[in-house]
């Protein structure tokens, strides 16, 4: 180490390596965002030409919002993903403090029921999953995909959250306890604001799959109504293979949301991937 | 026998979780792989004991496409198991160079890639390398290379390989985010020793940093592994559900879509993709079960 502190040269080379790579990462996000800013002409003359007063052009965003209802996509996409979320937040918190404070019989047992979901994936059990959704008429809602994200974030939910509880002191709630609150209010007033760093890294895992998933929106709420955005881009980009401004638009308009999503939360997803909540 | 007070806040705890979970997951997880055991013969569900699996590895008209999937879908892992996690590693350990200056940017900037949905990133992909388009061509034509452009994603040959290159580009973020996180944790004073016995820059990577990080290179395995067997998003995204050109793109995961759902005019068939279900459970379980088993605990663990 005191030897590439010394040598200038390798600074370089690294930098140089991770230059590339990032170019590499970056380079297909910003040529369909600049092109979709751009007259058609101008996307196929010079594809990595920055738009200009000349080629400028907002046709595709035009045809996106006149054909495809992204605002309600969008929303659904919004509610399913909160909705997950905070049902994945509450059910998985309130698990883990049963595992992680009390001692009971079978808590070793239930503990590795809830954790098998972590390694196998609950596409397998679609065939069944439909059939349910359809006999319970839950079929084309937004709660149909709202269960299924919940299930199939709740495992590792549990598995992290109680990892973080058992750090929770003891003499805090035996504390509260001689003052004779509840079990319930020592869950929620005393271990939920403490583990709150571990509630966000558990929603920021599940926040990226959840929004980007397609095969359940396709599976199980492909209806117009509550197509979510990541079904609803790929259905419009389908239909509007030939007309490369709607194409690119609407890739952009899908890329955004993430984007922001991800400007906000990265410092939080990135410690949390680090801190070896994942291990 | 003394009689032992309910705790019925412990059961108002678990209950929720418990009953999501059972009801979405584990159930509907078995009741799959009772209905691959069945078949619907003149509008009746009939048992038909383990005949579908039968059909599905020995019948030609299903066994064709199902090794053929099979296949592939190994093709598809093996990719990402000498290509992304190479990388992955490579870039987490320049990124851990502990005087390299913003880190903090490379790191989110090729992070981003692993943000975006497969219907984005399939589609951008295909875009770039169209030959209408023209980007990879010309690109090419830059550097003299002309002549290597060939419409990857349109030749049985390569379609494959290329999406498989493209869900390596998309997710080589998060080995390096999980093998950065574990050469962090590595402590100083073992790289001052090796540093001391003269064991420094690229010696001691091999030799100190990377026996140290296996056991998350064991977790990056099967993380890739399960992942890549139930993958279907950016295949269905990029060449749709027929997989083409000529399911040469086929993986388990769209030869399973196409069967329970139907496509064009074969009816969808929901026992025979139970079927296909059953035997990619079996297949991803047989992986998981050998990673727990035959490396997690053989693994030499250091006591850091």
């Amino acid at each position: 180490m005191s030897r590439a502190r010394a040598n200038p040269v390798n600074a370089a080379a690294m930098h140089g390596a991770l230059i590339l790579y990032t170019l590499i990462a970056l380079f297909p996000v910003f040529v369909i965002l600049i092109n979709s800013f751009k007259t058609r002409r101008a996307i196929f003359r010079e594809p990595l030409a920055l738009p200009d007063a000349d080629s400028f052009s907002l046709i595709g965003y035009q045809t996106v919002l006149k054909q495809g209802d992204f605002f309600l996509y969008f929303q659904n996409s919004m509610i399913v993903t909160v909705g997950s979320l905070g049902l994945i937040l509450l059910f998985g918190a309130m698990a883990a403090f049963a595992l992680s404070e009390y001692r009971f019989r079978g808590n070793m047992l239930m503990g590795l029921y809830l954790a098998l979901g972590i390694m196998i994936p609950i596409r397998i059990g679609t065939v069944a999953i439909l059939d349910m959704m359809v006999a319970t008429g839950l079929v084309n809602t937004l709660w149909a995909l709202i269960l299924v994200y919940t299930a199939q974030g709740l495992p590792l939910a549990v598995f992290i959250l109680s990892e973080f509880m058992r750090q929770v002191s003891d003499d805090l709630k035996n504390a509260a306890r001689v003052d004779g609150l509840s079990e319930y209010t020592i869950f929620f007033r005393l271990v939920l604001p403490l583990v709150r760093p571990a509630l966000a890294t558990v929603a920021v895992f599940n926040m990226i799959p959840i929004w980007n998933d397609l095969w359940f929106p396709l599976i199980l709420a492909p209806s117009e109504a509550t197509k979510t955005l990541t079904l609803g881009s790929q259905v419009f980009i389908g239909q509007f293979v030939t007309d490369w401004n709607a194409v690119l638009s609407a890739l952009s308009m899908a890329i955004l949301p993430v984007l922001v999503l991800y400007v906000i939360f990265s410092r939080q997803l990135i410690r949390g991937l680090t801190s070896g909540a994942v291990k | 026998m003394q009689i032992r007070r309910v705790r019925w806040h412990i059961v108002v705890f678990l209950a929720p979780a418990v009953l999501v979970y059972t009801t979405v997951m584990i159930f509907p997880l078995f009741n799959t792989l009772r209905l691959a055991l069945y078949s619907r013969i003149e509008q009746e569900r009939v048992f038909v004991g383990l005949d579908n699996f039968r059909r599905l590895f020995l019948d030609p008209v299903w066994a064709d496409q199902f090794w053929n999937a099979l296949g592939n879908n190994f093709w598809f892992f093996l990719i990402h198991m000498v290509v992304q996690n190479p990388i992955g590693i490579a870039l987490a350990a320049l990124l851990s160079h502990p005087r390299l200056r913003f880190a903090a940017l490379y790191r989110s900037a090729i992070f981003i890639p692993t943000i975006l949905s497969f219907v984005i990133v399939g589609f951008a992909w295909k875009l770039i390398l169209s030959p209408i388009w023209g980007i990879a061509p010309s690109m090419l034509d830059a550097v003299g290379l002309r002549a290597l452009f060939a419409p990857w994603l349109g030749k049985e040959e390569y379609a494959l390989t290329t999406l498989a290159l493209i869900s390596v580009w998309q997710f080589v973020g998060i080995p390096m985010m999980l093998i950065y996180a574990a050469l962090l944790s590595i402590p100083e004073e073992i790289l001052e020793a090796g540093e001391v016995d003269g064991i420094t820059g690229l010696a001691a990577f091999w030799k100190i940093k990377l026996p140290l990080i296996l056991p998350s290179i064991g977790i990056i395995s099967i993380l890739t592994f399960v992942g890549n067997f139930n993958a279907f998003d950016l295949i269905y995204a990029a060449q749709g559900a027929l997989a083409g050109p000529d399911f040469s793109t086929d993986i388990l995961g769209t030869f399973m879509y196409r069967t329970f759902f139907g496509f064009q005019l074969q009816l969808g068939d929901p026992h025979m993709g139970s079927a296909i279900a059953g035997a990619m459970f079996a297949i991803i379980l047989v992986g998981v079960c050998f990673y727990l088993f035959g490396i997690q605990t053989r693994m030499r663990r250091y006591q850091l």
